[in-house]
């Protein structure tokens, strides 16, 4: 009879398993969930909630990571072992094979604006600043757009490295600085040396003789083109007295 | 809604051992225990950020979360399905502590297993008499039975336990 109260009774003295509160906190959403992970760029610590992924970065060590993550989206932080599935998701996500979700609650509309077009940019290929500040409906905003890519707390996975200075200038970087970049963008497929040839001359834009469509030199729309078949521009006002009309795919202006 | 999440987090803090303590006992695994336990707390955050700030401040937290652990623990039986294998990798690693730990911690599951063998309706009394060390009044309120059922009930699962009476357990 005793015994089996005494027994009972030790059964009430169980503790919770180690980070027992953080992963109800987290699953409540009030904490986001992280791990770090091997990619292609080396180990990257992700943060992600219900919404989605809501940070990246190539971090020195998890306490770092954890507070830049507090200081700058302000929610807290839970390492957790990550579900088996998403390793292959971001390596298809850094690879182009899928898009994932973002959680890009706490930025600016106009900041959400700029990631949100940089996403569309396809790999391999870059825009101007200044395309992106069109493209939002707020041309005259170039400097804003640098601001808002450069705080991108998902870069990598929101590809602000896509974005680049239309002098040819590969331009700063917070994900690792401009060689990271470069780094990125070459792994990517982009032929930098050409683009910055090119920029360098001042042209901005190719146009393909047979179509008379002048594109962003990266645009895929031209790579099949023999290179004695390309003509280039400086500007928009160059390539429409020329004949050529803007692509609509990489809409280099407004059609 | 800021309010909430702190008395939801202080809530959390508090109770995990004695919510996770009562669901061991229940499920008679850690891996259902951890589920149990975790969809009681989400439940009552759920409760709580609809409740209005009266209400909150008012509630009996312990008696409230443990009706809210044994109705998971009821849905769960009531739609019992396979133990599905752990793929995402998601559980928690088991500690490995001191060898002192393992062999307690194996006793302590070893007994949970064996509480979790008595039919539901006994188990329930007891778990929260005897574990939970409530009082009759309180464990006929958690389980929304009448004391004197909440008694003979306590009464035959102990029995069982103690290894008597093994014809009785069986309806």
């Amino acid at each position: 009879m005793a015994t089996v109260m005494i027994d009972l009774k030790r059964l009430g003295d169980v503790k919770a398993p180690a980070g027992f509160a953080d992963r109800v906190l987290a699953q409540a959403g009030m904490a986001d969930s992280y791990a770090v992970f091997e990619t292609v760029l080396g180990p990257v610590y992700v943060a992600w909630n219900r919404l989605g992924v809501s940070a990246a970065m190539r971090s020195k060590s998890a306490a770092e990571f954890e507070e830049w993550f507090e200081r700058e989206v302000g929610r807290r932080l839970v390492r957790v072992d990550p579900p088996a599935d998403l390793a292959r998701k971001i390596s298809d996500q850094l690879s182009g094979k899928r898009r994932l979700r973002f959680d890009l609650r706490g930025l600016t509309p106009f900041s959400q604006a700029v990631l949100e077009k940089t996403l569309k940019i396809p790999r391999g290929q870059v825009r101007p600043y200044g395309w992106v500040a069109r493209e939002i409906g707020h041309p005259a905003a170039v400097r804003a757009v640098g601001t808002a890519l450069a705080n991108n707390p998902i870069p990598y996975f929101i590809p602000c490295h896509r974005v680049v200075r239309s002098d040819g200038v590969i331009g700063n970087y917070g994900g690792g600085g401009p060689e990271a970049k470069k780094n990125i963008l070459s792994l990517e497929g982009v032929q930098l040396a050409r683009l910055q040839k090119l920029a360098q001359s001042g042209y901005r834009y190719e146009g393909v003789k047979s179509t008379k469509i002048f594109c962003f030199p990266t645009c895929y729309h031209g790579r099949h083109a023999r290179e004695e078949n390309f003509v280039f521009f400086h500007d928009e006002a160059e390539a429409r007295a020329a004949g050529y009309r803007p692509c609509k795919d990489c809409r280099p202006a407004v059609a | 809604m800021e309010g909430t999440e702190r008395v939801f987090e202080r809530l959390v803090r508090d109770n995990q051992d004695r919510i996770f303590a009562l669901s061991l006992a229940l499920t008679g695994n850690r891996h259902d225990a951890e589920e149990v336990a975790q969809d009681t707390f989400l439940r009552a955050y759920r409760a709580l950020a609809d409740y209005p700030p009266e209400r909150v401040r008012e509630l009996k937290q312990r008696a409230w979360l443990h009706r809210i652990a044994v109705n998971v623990f009821r849905n769960r039986v009531r739609g019992l399905r396979p133990r599905l294998v752990e793929l995402n990798g998601s559980e928690p690693s088991t500690a490995s502590g001191p060898e002192e730990d393992v062999l307690r911690r194996a006793e302590i599951d070893e007994l949970a297993a064996r509480v979790a063998c008595l039919p539901a309706r006994y188990r329930e009394a007891v778990v929260l008499r005897h574990v939970q060390e409530l009082s009759y009044a309180e464990v006929a309120d958690a389980l929304g039975q009448p004391v004197g059922t909440v008694k003979a009930n306590v009464h035959r699962g102990l029995k069982i336990l103690r290894g008597e009476n093994h014809g009785d357990g069986d309806d």
